[in-house]
């Protein structure tokens, strides 16, 4: 495994393998009445939020917890941020402090890279901009395994405001390493056009595409980054692009409906959509912390604590 | 590359006695077997584990008694020492193990650290009555104070020596054999 996890495009389909796989133990951990491994002892993970999350946010914290690392979570509002410290000031007296990874999210896409070049510490990227978002891929991975024997030709649409996305970046680029074909489904206002570069096929015809979906994966309109107007109404969009029960209909009996949170009910998924059994939009919540798991242990598993002197005891068994 | 070729320790039929004979001994410490559940060290352990449980039955008759498969990495000691992250292998205890007599189950017995990994995990699923540890091989160099309770054969080894046990299950054919380690061992 690499040191840090800043985007899918660094990993391997066998990097990837080797993360589900060991998320599959994760799991298990996770079912126990004591979920918790003393794997990570004396690892300290710090949680570095520049933008506001609750899922992500947490899903690290209990992982980290779950490996018994001690958790920092910093978040920059009542701290030395908000008195205008820099995101290399920071970050440095983070690692003073004896961080061995850093958690990041961050509105400026790039900012984790940026911030792996300044720290010795591991950096794992909760999100960048509108770059990639890689641990909700890998979790979205996981999750599409447990429904689907193989990646190799599953037919995956990701729809909505893919333009604002990175989960439709690290996703699309994630499912089509595993040999999965995507198709990027939305209004021409937020499909970029150098989306044809991540070897996705477009539409925006989402009832063109329904019929022959393995997964249904519905983007989030994320009103909050929309600094123009894209479409003329929430209720217009909702009509042409919402997941709605008579589009679900559309779908192949086998598919599954996925969302990575927050959802905007009513808008691209219909309440009662998000209800249903075939949605497995809780499954992604749970499979988050064994996924986040698994890669901070494969990530911090792989190397002592900083001033460490074992070598001697690497040689062993 | 060493000319020296795998001394056999132990074969087919001698892997296969041991099994039968520790089978009696765990029932005869334990009165019976309605009390014993074994937990196998994967890898490997495992598949000792269900050949005991096999034995068990043979010789006790039904009902059977619950076998598990235990993997100690996230217990390890030494995580974070090595230039990768040990691989992770399935966990699998479908039962309750509180109260019971716990039977661990090894295939090599060496330095101890597996075992010390072994019972912190344990714990983490139950508080057993007792746990007691069953191996195919003790080959000495213990670093901790762990003694096992029944033993297929002690093999006197230097540290550098590599014991191999191959089970059927996993490696097509019953046998221990020890390995020189060739050259740098890094």
């Amino acid at each position: 495994m690499n040191k840090h996890l800043l985007s899918i495009s660094q990993l391997t389909s066998g990097d990837i393998t080797r993360i589900l796989d060991t998320a599959e133990s994760f799991r298990e951990v996770g079912s126990r009445v004591i979920k918790k491994v003393p794997a990570l002892r004396g690892r300290t993970v710090v949680n570095l939020f520049y933008e506001n999350s609750t899922r992500t946010r947490i899903s690290f914290e209990l992982a980290a917890k779950r490996l018994s690392a001690d958790v920092i979570n910093f978040s920059t509002t009542g701290s030395s941020v908000a008195k205008g410290e820099s995101l290399k000031d920071t970050a440095l007296t983070l690692e003073a402090m004896g961080a061995d990874a850093i958690v990041i999210r961050h509105s400026s896409s790039g900012a984790p890279y940026t911030l792996s070049q300044w720290v010795d510490a591991s950096v794992l990227n909760a999100g960048d901009g509108t770059h990639e978002h890689p641990t909700q891929a890998l979790l979205d991975l996981f999750t599409i395994r447990e429904h689907f024997p193989a990646f190799d030709g599953l037919n995956v649409a990701i729809a909505g405001d893919v333009r604002h996305s990175r989960v439709a970046r690290s996703l699309c680029l994630a499912v089509t390493k595993m040999g999965g074909n995507v198709t990027l489904v939305g209004p021409p206002t937020l499909v970029p056009p150098e989306a044809v570069g991540w070897g996705a096929a477009i539409s925006h015809e989402l009832d063109d595409v329904l019929p022959k979906l393995d997964v249904c994966y519905m983007l989030r309109v994320q009103r909050e980054r929309q600094r123009l107007q894209f479409f003329p109404s929430v209720r217009e969009y909702a009509r042409l692009y919402g997941l709605s029960r008579s589009r679900v209909e559309a779908l192949p009996e086998h598919a599954i409906v996925m969302h990575p949170g927050p959802m905007n009910r009513g808008v691209e998924i219909a309440s009662d959509v998000a209800d249903l059994p075939r949605a497995v939009i809780t499954d992604q919540v749970t499979n988050g912390i064994a996924v986040r798991m698994s890669l901070l242990y494969l990530i911090l598993g792989a190397e002592g604590p900083r001033g460490d002197a074992a070598e001697a005891e690497v040689q062993r068994a | 590359m060493s000319a020296v070729g795998p001394t056999f320790l132990l074969d087919a039929g001698e892997v296969r006695r041991s099994v039968t004979r520790i089978a009696h001994e765990i029932l005869e410490r334990n009165k019976g077997a309605s009390d014993v559940v074994l937990v196998g060290v994967a890898a490997r352990g495992d598949d000792l584990a269900r050949r005991l449980a096999g034995e068990i039955e043979r010789i006790e008759g039904p009902p059977a008694v619950p076998v598990g498969t235990l993997d100690i990495t996230f217990y390890r000691d030494d995580i974070g020492l090595r230039a990768e992250a040990p691989e992770v292998h399935e966990t699998q205890i479908p039962f309750d193990i509180s109260g019971r007599a716990v039977v661990l189950v090894d295939d090599v017995l060496f330095t101890g650290r597996t075992i010390r990994a072994a019972m912190d995990a344990l714990v983490d699923f139950g508080r057993p009555r007792s746990i007691q540890l069953a191996v195919l091989v003790d080959r000495g160099h213990r670093e901790l104070p762990i003694r096992p309770d029944y033993v297929g054969k002690n093999v006197p080894t230097r540290p550098d020596e590599e014991v191999a046990v191959r089970l059927v299950e996993t490696d097509g054919e019953d046998a221990v054999v020890m390995l020189q380690r060739e050259g740098n061992p890094a």
